[in-house]
């Protein structure tokens, strides 16, 4: 279930841009909105539709399994601590959740990033993500791709 | 300088209906190319089938004088303030572009319709906006070409990468730059020197492309956003709300919450 963006809301402020674990979502380089470069690596983590300050992301569920006129949507309010989903099912049924955004103090176990060290050019070339492999709790680093190597056309 | 008409001083060796001719070529290249637009990425479409679905989906019909208070609620607070921009530089310096924008070509039309015969007696306040205007413009593009463009500041793209997206953008800030040094030129009475006629000629480009690329630039933008507020704001007066859930009426204080952080971790 990628996401897609909304671009009458999207105001290209970058939010889901920085928080794509997957890197898959970037500015368009003719409309400067964000779009999901490559939605069959999305995770379907809803960590840009939670981050989009304007709503503009949503999740488009598969043709063949999720039927059609369904939504699953997430509003989060920061000031209020809250995350709150709307699913609507295809016969109308509506059910409203609303949960605590995190019970755990930021800075302890959430990074303060805009307190990180700056990163180098080297290391935003670099395939390795924040926190790797460190943060995978490895040893070794991560195994990584020659872009040469990658089909023509896939990446810029 | 800045009390001076710059179009009285061109009226001496252009006439002013060239420049009124002008005025209203760019305008009419507006119309087109917004049309085209239009026609081409199906935005108006769009709109009335998304409007079709909010109607389902509503939870209340909203009276004639209700939309009417959304819709100049939405103008107040979201068009004229830029407000889905949050607190923060981009909205300063959008706020910054875009009335200096719209002081910059209210003047531009004034002078040149009113006051561009070269014996006509220009009150000062007209150049002044017209030169303020321009010089907020430059302002605000250039803060945002240099530092606030998301390809610079969460794609961490060099600020010299240009792309198709930067045409509006860097149109505006050309139109505006040359204008402005084209009229402090023309105010130090070159004598007929070269300088101020390149600064005109670049001037008349850079209008061409930014009126004339509406097409392929993000000109149309300052009339989609203000329709995509309105809507967004019907969807919520209306309890359709792009089917996203309603407010947490959770307590004050529900979880501990986060700081957003601003998009540049990359």
């Amino acid at each position: 279930m990628p996401t897609f963006v909304y671009m009458t809301r999207c105001d290209g402020c970058g939010h889901c841009v920085d928080i794509c674990p997957s890197d898959i979502m970037h500015i368009d380089e003719t409309i400067r909105r964000a779009k999901n470069i490559e939605p069959n690596f999305c995770w379907e983590c809803y960590a840009c539709v939670k981050a989009c300050p304007n709503h503009a992301i949503d999740v488009r569920g598969y043709a063949d399994f999720s039927p059609m006129g369904h939504s699953v949507r997430v509003r989060r309010e920061e000031e209020k601590g809250t995350i709150s989903w709307k699913i609507k099912f295809r016969n109308g049924t509506e059910k409203d959740f609303v949960s605590p955004i995190t019970t755990k103090p930021w800075g302890k176990f959430i990074p303060k990033l805009s307190e990180a060290d700056k990163p180098n050019q080297e290391e935003i070339n670099s395939q390795i993500l924040y926190s790797e492999p460190n943060g995978l709790n490895t040893k070794k680093d991560l195994p990584t791709i020659s872009k040469d190597s990658f089909k023509k056309g896939v990446y810029y | 300088m800045i009390t001076n008409n710059p179009f009285s001083i061109l009226a001496e060796t252009i006439p002013a209906i060239a420049m009124q001719t002008f005025v209203i070529v760019m305008g009419l290249l507006v119309v087109l190319g917004t049309l085209i637009d239009i026609i081409h990425k199906k935005n108006v479409k769009y709109f009335f089938e998304n409007a079709k679905k909010a109607k389902k989906s509503a939870k209340k019909t909203l009276t004639t004088g209700e939309k009417t208070a959304v819709v100049i609620k939405t103008i107040a607070h979201d068009i004229a303030t830029t407000s889905e921009l949050g607190a923060g530089k981009r909205r300063v310096a959008h706020l910054l572009g875009m009335y200096g924008t719209i002081l910059f070509w209210i003047g531009s039309v004034i002078m040149i319709f009113c006051y561009s015969i070269p014996s006509s007696d220009t009150p000062s306040v007209w150049p002044i906006i017209w030169h303020v205007g321009a010089i907020m413009t430059v302002l605000g593009g250039a803060w945002f070409w240099f530092f606030l463009r998301v390809d610079v500041y969460s794609e961490a793209h060099p600020w010299y990468r240009i792309v198709k997206a930067d045409l509006f953008v860097l149109a505006l800030l050309a139109s505006s730059s040359f204008g402005l040094i084209w009229s402090f030129l023309q105010s130090l009475n070159l004598n007929n020197r070269w300088d101020d006629k390149l600064f005109l000629i670049l001037f008349i480009i850079s209008n061409l492309v930014l009126f004339g690329g509406i097409y392929w630039s993000k000109f149309a933008h300052m009339f989609y956003k203000p329709g995509a507020a309105i809507q967004k704001n019907l969807a919520e007066a209306d309890g359709s709300r792009d089917n996203l859930p309603p407010p947490a009426d959770a307590p004050e204080q529900y979880g501990l919450g986060i700081n957003r952080e601003a998009p540049k971790h990359y």
